[in-house]
């Protein structure tokens, strides 16, 4: 793909997605979980148990929603209606993967939702102030490629059940067989240190804790192991590239172009 | 089958059968229906071949469900076929391979490409990226496009603001803008009006005369299939029955002629009966249906027996004669 497609794509991708700001700002306020979470655990001090002050469980829930902002993926959803709608047959006769302009549509929507995210994080700090901090450069920088890193387990995670629309035609429902797991185990609704370390060997071998907890952790500053962490996001793209690239060749033989 | 080099679309034996599941209503049907489903296979196409050759229109006729769009979407590669072979511009078709992808377009009356909340403009060059035109190659293209399918400043404004027609003759230009050498239309004027039915009709026409394109068709509109393709392929419950010449295929299905007479006196209804089969009548106006082996000779008596003031010959309508045809599924 050339680097004019790439472009254009997300020049496209992102006026469509200015049209709609208003939707993209109320996007960005549901993703709130991250502080319910945190006014939950800091009522219930809770910290001391998660090996965590209660400036460090702050730091740690604002940067899981600013990561959770940056890798939040509904291809599922937006593949199954184009596959239900026929709106996927014109994609598929163009000579560009499908999968590409959702990649494209999800990256533009990161862009719209920068400003929101930025707004929230300064509430955030005025509303607790204590918990303010910068992350220094070479932290920014790491926690910003595992948080795209994270972006591409997810959207190749999502991918995969979308690419079951070819069988089953609701694959939606079973994105809650991933959003489940990923709700407890990705570092979402309770921080991974929380955990005992039977279950937290366990969720390690999961792609889970690296979409959440690793970036989040490199973020807010928190001790993490990079080197292992990177090493497991690039494992698991790996692995998934692969796969989706199978079950999609195997899926659009069984296509039908319904309501096309 | 043998292989002509003239021959740009080469259809096999080709068969397309769709697994489905029945239901029954309630809800005992429903829980039959979760563990034990018993599905089958329904035939769309069954064992249909035929060729095409560069430059042709060619319309496909045939009933709500009778295969058309089913044989379409395999001559595009959108969907595998069961069985058979298809070959187009020398490609596998299901392979969609890139080289294939840009021979060819598809385009569907009730389905758009183009961004619902942008204007058509964006989607073009979105089009023109993923096809490799430079900005000059599109800027040109676009201008060409737009020129002939008579759009100008709609381009600019967002899809949800155009008419229908407007949006139409948009996603007809998004369609055409990598000149593709083969369309495949699936009811391109489905829902539009009149003129902008012809609008679309004489751009077809003018784009296959210009580029030499071969164009397959799908309409529910005769007048799409009379103005614009000489061959039809006639298909009733995924069979071929009728592969050829639109005029004979008309001929064949109505071998009469339809006489209508304004007279300038009145006349009674027996005085006709001789001379052809009476579909209307009254006291100064008839309308017969005449073979037309004695179509010449009907006139002239006609002529000298009555004081006529105006004589009209036509052919009974096409639209009915095709719909007969589809519920009969057989030529004579």
């Amino acid at each position: 793909m050339s680097f004019k497609v790439i472009k254009t794509l997300l020049t496209t991708q992102y006026a469509y997605m200015l049209e709609y700001r208003i939707e993209i700002a109320l996007w960005a306020l549901s993703g709130v979980l991250p502080f319910i979470m945190f006014s939950l655990w800091s009522q219930n001090d809770v910290g001391n148990t998660f090996g965590l002050n209660d400036i460090g469980l702050a730091r740690y829930f604002l940067s899981a929603f600013l990561v959770r902002q940056f890798s939040v993926v509904w291809v599922v959803f937006s593949f199954e209606e184009d596959s239900l709608s026929g709106r996927l047959s014109p994609y598929l006769l163009q000579p560009l993967h499908p999968l590409l302009r959702y990649v494209a549509a999800h990256l533009a929507e990161q862009a719209t939702r920068l400003p929101f995210a930025i707004a929230i994080a300064i509430t955030f700090f005025i509303l607790n102030p204590s918990s303010f901090w910068l992350p220094s450069l070479p932290q920014f920088f790491l926690a910003y490629l595992s948080t795209h890193l994270a972006f591409s387990i997810a959207f190749l995670l999502q991918s995969l059940v979308a690419a079951l629309c070819f069988w089953t035609e609701k694959s939606s429902s079973l994105e809650r067989l991933i959003f489940v797991p990923y709700l407890f185990l990705s570092g979402l609704l309770v921080p991974l240190s929380a955990f005992p370390s039977n279950v937290l060997k366990i969720a390690m071998l999961t792609p889970f804790p690296y979409l959440i907890n690793f970036p989040a952790r490199i973020l807010a500053g928190m001790p993490v192991d990079i080197f292992n962490g990177f090493l497991a996001q690039i494992f698991w793209i790996s692995i998934l590239i692969p796969s989706v690239n199978i079950l999609w060749k195997l899926g659009v033989k069984r296509y039908t172009a319904m309501g096309a | 089958m043998p292989n002509n080099p003239s021959d740009l679309i080469l259809v096999d034996q080709i068969s397309k059968y769709y697994r489905v599941a029945n239901k029954q209503p309630g809800f005992k049907g429903t829980l039959k229906h979760f563990f034990d489903r018993k599905t089958y296979d329904v035939p769309a196409v069954t064992d249909i071949s035929f060729k095409i050759t560069r430059g042709e229109i060619v319309g496909f006729l045939g009933a709500n469900g009778a295969g058309k769009t089913t044989l379409l979407k395999m001559m595009c590669g959108l969907i595998h076929p069961s069985r058979g072979l298809v070959d187009v511009c020398g490609f596998s078709p299901q392979r969609r391979q890139t080289a294939f992808l840009k021979e060819i377009t598809l385009v569907m009356g009730q389905k758009q490409q183009l961004i619902w909340d942008l204007p058509p403009m964006d989607s073009l060059y979105v089009n023109a990226a993923v096809y490799g035109l430079s900005d000059y190659e599109a800027k040109v293209r676009i201008n060409e496009l737009a020129d002939m399918l008579e759009l100008g400043e709609e381009l600019t404004r967002p899809v949800r603001k155009l008419s229908l027609g407007q949006r139409m003759k948009s996603e007809i230009l998004a369609a055409l803008l990598h000149k593709p050498s083969v369309l495949f239309l699936d009811e391109p004027t489905l829902g539009l009006d009149v003129n902008a039915q012809a609008r679309v009709r004489s751009f077809l026409s003018e784009y296959n005369k210009i580029t030499g394109a071969t164009i397959l068709l799908t309409s529910h509109y005769m007048a799409d299939i009379t103005a614009l393709c000489p061959r039809v392929i006639c298909i009733h419950k995924g069979k071929l029955f009728y592969d050829g010449d639109f005029d004979s295929l008309a001929n064949s299905l109505s071998p009469s002629r339809e006489v209508k007479v304004e007279l300038k006196n009145p006349c009674s209804k027996d005085q006709f009966e001789k001379y052809g089969e009476i579909q209307d009548f009254n006291d100064r106006f008839i309308c017969l249906l005449v073979s037309r082996d004695k179509l010449t000779e009907v006139v002239s008596k006609l002529l000298t027996d009555f004081d006529i003031i105006d004589l009209e010959i036509s052919d009974p309508p096409i639209d009915q004669l095709i719909g007969d045809l589809f519920i009969k599924g057989e030529v004579n």
